[in-house]
């Protein structure tokens, strides 16, 4: 009896050191953010690799998502003889949810997992330790450029793969079940509202922030050797993408 | 050549990982301009040792004093000037992997100090020339040999002329007459720059040419300190033990 409440409370305080840990790696992180100066070449760096790189696979998702839209979308509307409305479901979809959400998850599996792995390799091989003798902070030398990177990059992914998926609804809706291209964006422009945009763009920039966020502080705090690392990243992995999902729910019950 | 005041003192660190009892109480003095060895069986600590003299590690209790002030009650700007007294050649190097040898050896002067381009460059190649690199500028930490990172490594260190240096097991892993160049190298810059150096080494006995004193960590403490002769002669059985390589004794193998 007593050993279980014993686990329960040393399950209790590494919950309340883990989220100790994360406050105040969130708070630095912050600090840095607004104290100059910033290191703009690395941030444009880590745009680079967290942003262009993801393209493809940004583009190929956002594609196919919006062609199952428009394919399950027609079949459903079709059954109330509203074909007509096709645009603005695939539209509003992809600008609200699906756009942020994927691209987010996208973005953690791609580019989220490298940067722990990146920054676990640094910690383990004592690199980390190097920057601080240094008297140079890890924080603004690493985390700061990809929690900024993150932030500014989202969003635009975001945007794009709305837009590709745009294409991809027309590509099914119109080219290949007949929908008429002016009723699909005739209904499009009706029915999107300039607030379903900022709302799509407020949930990736949240996104963006914590998927490089949590990445960065589950490399940061690797444990020893390639497990710690591998660990790590499996971690940062589910953890954001968890992250994600709850995130939007909130941002949901707050936005809508 | 040692002066009387300490540049180093740690005094009464107490550090330990869970149940594991690291540092139970250590005292030591560094002085000025020495080279001091800081030899033990592995595992007993001289690598949190040495993290805990540059402010790496923050000890549970005790005090590490730099020419009198506390490295872990300094923050900002404060910590930063300390910090900047010291060069540390890690025991892989740590080496950034994503930059080049000239890159690796520039980075800390790009970033503290005001130099030009121009002079920086001169500066990366007189160390690369003194730890005997030339012509590797452009090459990645992963291209080069253990040994040639570690001369990487130690040139990095050295670029900024910091007047205490820690090395970590300096040529752990390399054969022995890189161990031999690896010595001189530290003999000669030490030299040169007039460095305090505190060297964490199982180099026994080699280490003992190029060092002043050397002192043994065991069970958490320095059991001896002293110059290497005196240390050789030491009457404490942990001692000879340690230098003869025995089974039997006080130290035992686990």
């Amino acid at each position: 009896m007593l050993t279980m409440i014993e686990r329960l409370g040393a399950a209790t305080l590494r919950l309340i050191t883990y989220l100790g840990r994360l406050g105040i790696f969130l708070g630095q992180a912050l600090a840095f953010i607004v104290m100059p100066p910033l290191k703009v070449r690395r941030i444009i760096r880590q745009m680079h690799f967290i942003g262009v790189r993801s393209l493809l696979v940004i583009v190929l998702t956002g594609l196919f998502t919006g062609m199952v839209l428009a394919l399950q979308g027609f079949y459903t509307l079709s059954q109330y003889g509203s074909e007509g409305f096709l645009g603005s479901a695939v539209a509003l979809s992809l600008l609200t949810e699906l756009g942020p959400v994927l691209s987010a998850l996208m973005v953690t599996g791609r580019a989220g997992s490298a940067l722990t792995a990146e920054i676990g390799i640094m910690r383990i091989t004592e690199q980390i330790d190097a920057l601080e003798v240094m008297a140079l902070n890890p924080m603004r030398y690493l985390v700061v450029p990809n929690v900024l990177a993150g932030t500014i990059v989202l969003p635009l992914l975001a945007s794009i793969f709305a837009v590709v998926g745009v294409y991809g609804g027309y590509l099914v809706g119109v080219e290949l079940l007949g929908v008429s291209s002016g009723t699909y964006f005739q209904d499009m422009i009706d029915s999107v509202d300039m607030k379903d945009v900022t709302i799509g763009i407020r949930k990736s920039l949240t996104f963006g922030f914590l998927i490089a966020l949590i990445c960065c502080f589950k490399g940061y705090h690797a444990g020893f050797g390639a497990e710690g690392v591998s660990r790590a990243t499996t971690e940062a992995v589910v953890f954001a993408s968890v992250t994600v999902l709850v995130m939007d729910y909130v941002l949901n019950a707050v936005l809508l | 050549m040692t002066a009387s005041v300490p540049v180093i003192s740690a005094q009464a660190l107490h550090k330990r990982f869970g149940q594991q009892i690291v540092l139970n109480g250590l005292d030591l003095d560094i002085y000025s301009g020495e080279i001091i060895a800081i030899v033990g069986r592995s595992g007993t600590g001289k690598s949190v040792l040495l993290k805990h003299l540059c402010g790496l590690l923050r000890p549970d209790s005790g005090q590490v004093l730099i020419d009198g002030e506390d490295i872990h009650r300094a923050r900002g700007r404060h910590l930063s000037r300390l910090r900047e007294r010291f060069g540390m050649l890690f025991q892989g190097g740590a080496l950034f992997d994503s930059l080049t040898v000239a890159e690796n050896i520039a980075f800390p002067l790009r970033e503290k100090t005001k130099m030009s381009a121009q002079e920086i460059q001169q500066v990366v190649s007189e160390m690369l020339q003194d730890v005997g690199l030339e012509g590797v500028d452009n090459k990645l930490p992963d291209e080069l040999s253990g040994g040639m990172r570690k001369r990487v490594a130690l040139a990095r260190a050295l670029a900024h002329r910091p007047d205490i240096i820690l090395f970590d097991e300096p040529t752990t892993g390399l054969d022995p007459i890189l161990v031999n160049a690896i010595h001189h190298l530290i003999q000669e810059t030490h030299a040169q720059f007039g460095y305090t150096a505190v060297i964490v080494s199982h180099e026994i006995p080699r280490i003992f040419n190029i060092t002043t004193r050397v002192a043994m960590l065991h069970n958490g403490a320095i059991i001896e300190v002293a110059p290497p002769d005196e240390f050789q002669n030491s009457a404490n059985p942990a001692v000879q033990q340690l230098i003869t390589g025995h089974l039997e004794g006080p130290l035992q193998v686990t």
